[in-house]
């Protein structure tokens, strides 16, 4: 066997978001070490919405993590609102279904274009695809840009959005605005099968790797679940929201500096991977269209897949944005004054929101006193559910590339390709972690 | 010979890197000016060899202010990127709390095993920064600028008024007129140099008068208010927006203390002047 000693030691993996080390050690074929390492700086938020006021946590908590900071004011608002008792209208619900869809298609495009393909292309990272490849990079773009204005005119901004305040918008856009939307969505259609046919020319470069897990995500009868939902289990089934730390279980592990979750098994999956596998059928024709292309199916156990379903979610994304719109300008906006505020009677109370964000289910729990001052928090991630079912992968896929006979370099870049599948968004999961740094 | 430029990441929301990447078809212009050799969430390639580093987050433990200092000794040029570097940001809120309690209801019993500073700090708390990007999270044109300055040798402009400009030359209405002048008036005063628990119920409020500009007041304009992302302006007592202040009867240090959000590590830095 050529393989007697592989020592694999990538220190801060690129391109995903945060910090985070994979570590494999091997002689004779035999695994030593095989470990996934999270070592980001704690940011104590749970303990920072402490005192602050329930107008002010969502504008705290986008703040765990910039990429899917309108999923993070979506959970908190909600948590907020169901601790103090605030509805919410339909226009205002439809217009979070909007805006959510506008930050999974920019966070998604961003993973698959800008993250994951170079890998599939055989580069370091995007900036050589300018030169290689310049019209498939400039359609990633254009997606990517039309997702940016999408949450800019819903949110207020893409990043950390303005407009979701508790109980509704403080500023909505127009119709004229909404009607210009939808025609750019329309158009996106050839620009999204591009990205596409690139995926698919490249997909045989994706390991055939699978492992069966638990998948966990949102669900709800009205449509494939983002906003709203019960929590849905491939393995356990149907629990309400209310019920989710019976099903995340959060606990920390010796071998590992961040702490895992599991429900029924050693770990379970979160994530666009999770929510295809558990909610397909609602999924747009044209969405399905294109996981039929790569056979992807539920129940698919295949990490690397998530990177396909994605690229489904885009286009379902797309598709759900111009409905939403339709039946927006169907029913006619009900206006609003500038700098709207609703009027709100605080009363104290615990509430818990969850949303689908990019990379998975996320629970907000917020405890308020009668004055409406938050004094309990509490936020479990996507990627903290997804750590231990990165590691239960790397312990499988990493020997059975060593019994391969593959070479050191190939199994690192699997190794890599495979926490990048799970599009990691660490400095998320590290609000919560125990962090000791490895030698 | 094209500067050759650095991104580095420490405790944040990669927010500010974000907004690089939404910067869209002018990051293809961008590579052009400048030789971009290490930005890990993006790339795979890196070098220890740069000219300007980019330091987005704020500083939280010693193997933090370790990596910051080789960073500090390789560029020529440091930046700060984005509030939690260049103020502290929205992690100093936890600066003002009891740092056990704090580990306490995050980790538990498991606390002893963080070993993170009681306080978040910004870069220049740990190494000497050059320029600062401000805002959370930075605003894209802003940083455009800064790059273009840096390529060209010059010194960035970066306003040193309040946001209060901006906002009067954008028509807003004034946040403190928003639910009639006599309903914003503060009813309860604060300890001056301790910064409290938020402020509940008490008509609407707005940082603008004392925040550094630059964001062309985008909050007020969405329909919100400023919650003071850019940091303080230089020198509130001379610099901040004195007209407001007089209109609805406020003092310069009852608006810096009104809500705890950005300003923690800058107000203790005053306190200790």
């Amino acid at each position: 066997m050529s393989n007697e000693k592989i020592n694999i030691d990538v220190e801060y993996l690129t391109r995903v978001e945060g910090h985070g080390n994979i570590k494999v050690n091997a002689s004779n074929g035999q695994i030593e070490k095989c470990e996934w390492q999270v070592i980001e700086t704690p940011r104590y938020f749970e303990s920072m919405v402490v005192d602050h006021s329930w107008k002010e946590l969502h504008h705290i908590t986008s703040r765990i993590c910039g990429i899917c900071s309108i999923g993070h004011t979506l959970a908190s608002l909600k948590a907020t609102e169901d601790a103090i008792g605030i509805e919410i209208s339909d226009q205002d619900e439809l217009l979070r279904k909007l805006v959510l869809h506008g930050e999974n298609m920019q966070s998604h495009i961003l993973h698959v274009g800008y993250l994951a393909l170079p890998d599939l292309m055989g580069e370091g990272s995007v900036i050589p695809l300018a030169s290689s490849h310049p019209e498939e990079l400039k359609t990633v773009i254009k997606i990517h840009r039309l997702a940016n204005e999408l949450s800019d005119l819903v949110g207020g901004r893409t990043t950390h959005p303005q407009r979701l305040i508790p109980g509704g918008f403080s500023k909505i856009p127009t119709e004229k605005e909404l009607t210009e939307l939808r025609s750019k969505l329309k158009n996106s259609f050839n620009d999204l099968m591009a990205v596409a046919d690139l995926c698919e020319e490249k997909a045989d470069k994706l390991p055939d790797f699978s492992r069966e897990t638990e998948f966990i995500s949102l669900t709800t009868d009205e449509e494939y679940a983002f906003y709203d939902g019960q929590i849905r289990s491939t393995d356990t089934g149907i629990s309400p929201v209310d019920d989710y730390l019976d099903v995340t279980n959060e606990y920390v592990v010796n071998q590992s500096t961040a702490k895992f979750a599991r429900n029924n098994r050693g770990s379970y999956m979160v994530g666009a991977l999770a929510r295809l596998n558990n909610n397909y059928d609602q999924l747009s024709p044209m969405a399905k269209g294109v996981a039929e292309r790569f056979n992807l199916k539920p129940i698919n156990h295949n990490p690397f897949m998530n990177n396909i379903a994605q690229l489904v979610e885009v286009v379902h994304n797309v598709r759900d944005s111009i409905k939403i719109i339709d039946t927006l300008l169907e029913n006619g906006l009900e206006p609003q004054d500038d700098y709207y505020e609703p009027e709100i009677e605080v009363q104290s109370g615990r509430g818990i929101g969850a949303v689908e964000v990019p990379r998975g289910i996320l629970f907000h729990d917020y405890t308020y006193n009668e004055e409406g001052v938050c004094t309990a928090g509490n936020c479990v991630i996507p990627t903290n559910q997804n750590h231990a079912n990165i590691q239960h992968d790397m312990e499988e896929l990493a020997p059975s590339l060593i019994e391969k006979d593959k070479p050191e370099e190939e199994i690192e870049l699997n190794l890599e390709m495979l926490v990048r599948a799970y599009d990691p968004c660490i400095s998320c999961s590290t609000h919560h972690l125990d962090v000791e740094f490895v030698e | 010979m094209k500067p050759r430029v650095a991104f580095f990441d420490f405790a944040g929301c990669e927010g500010d890197q974000l907004q690089v990447a939404n910067l869209e078809e002018k990051v293809i212009d961008l590579v052009e000016i400048v030789n971009l050799v290490n930005f890990r969430e993006i790339m795979t390639e890196k070098s220890d060899d740069y000219d300007v580093a980019f330091i987005e987050g704020s500083i939280a433990t010693d193997h933090d202010a370790e990596r910051l200092r080789e960073i500090r000794s390789n560029a020529d040029i440091v930046v700060a990127l984005g509030s939690c570097a260049a103020i502290g940001g929205i992690n100093s809120i936890r600066n003002s709390q009891d740092p056990e309690r704090v580990e306490d209801r995050v980790y538990g019993d498991d606390a002893d095993k963080v070993e993170a500073w009681d306080k978040a700090k910004p870069a220049d708390a740990i190494v000497d920064v050059d320029h600062y990007v401000y805002g959370c999270p930075i605003d894209k044109d802003e940083f455009i600028h800064v790059v273009e300055s840096l390529v060209q040798g010059k010194k960035p402009n970066i306003p040193t008024y309040p946001v209060c400009v901006e906002c009067k030359m954008n028509e807003n209405v004034c946040v403190f007129a928003r639910n009639g002048e006599e309903k914003r008036l503060p009813s309860t005063k604060r300890e001056v140099q301790t910064p409290g628990p938020s402020a509940v119920d008490q008509g609407p409020f707005c940082l603008g008068p004392v925040t550094r500009a630059g964001c062309d007041s985008k909050c007020i304009n969405e329909g919100t208010t400023c919650w003071g992302c850019r940091g303080l302006i230089d020198n509130p007592n001379q610099n901040a927006h004195k007209k407001v202040l007089d209109k609805y009867g406020l003092t310069v240090e009852e608006v810096i203390n009104k809500f705890n959000l950005y300003f923690g590590w800058q107000q203790e830095e005053r306190n200790n002047e």
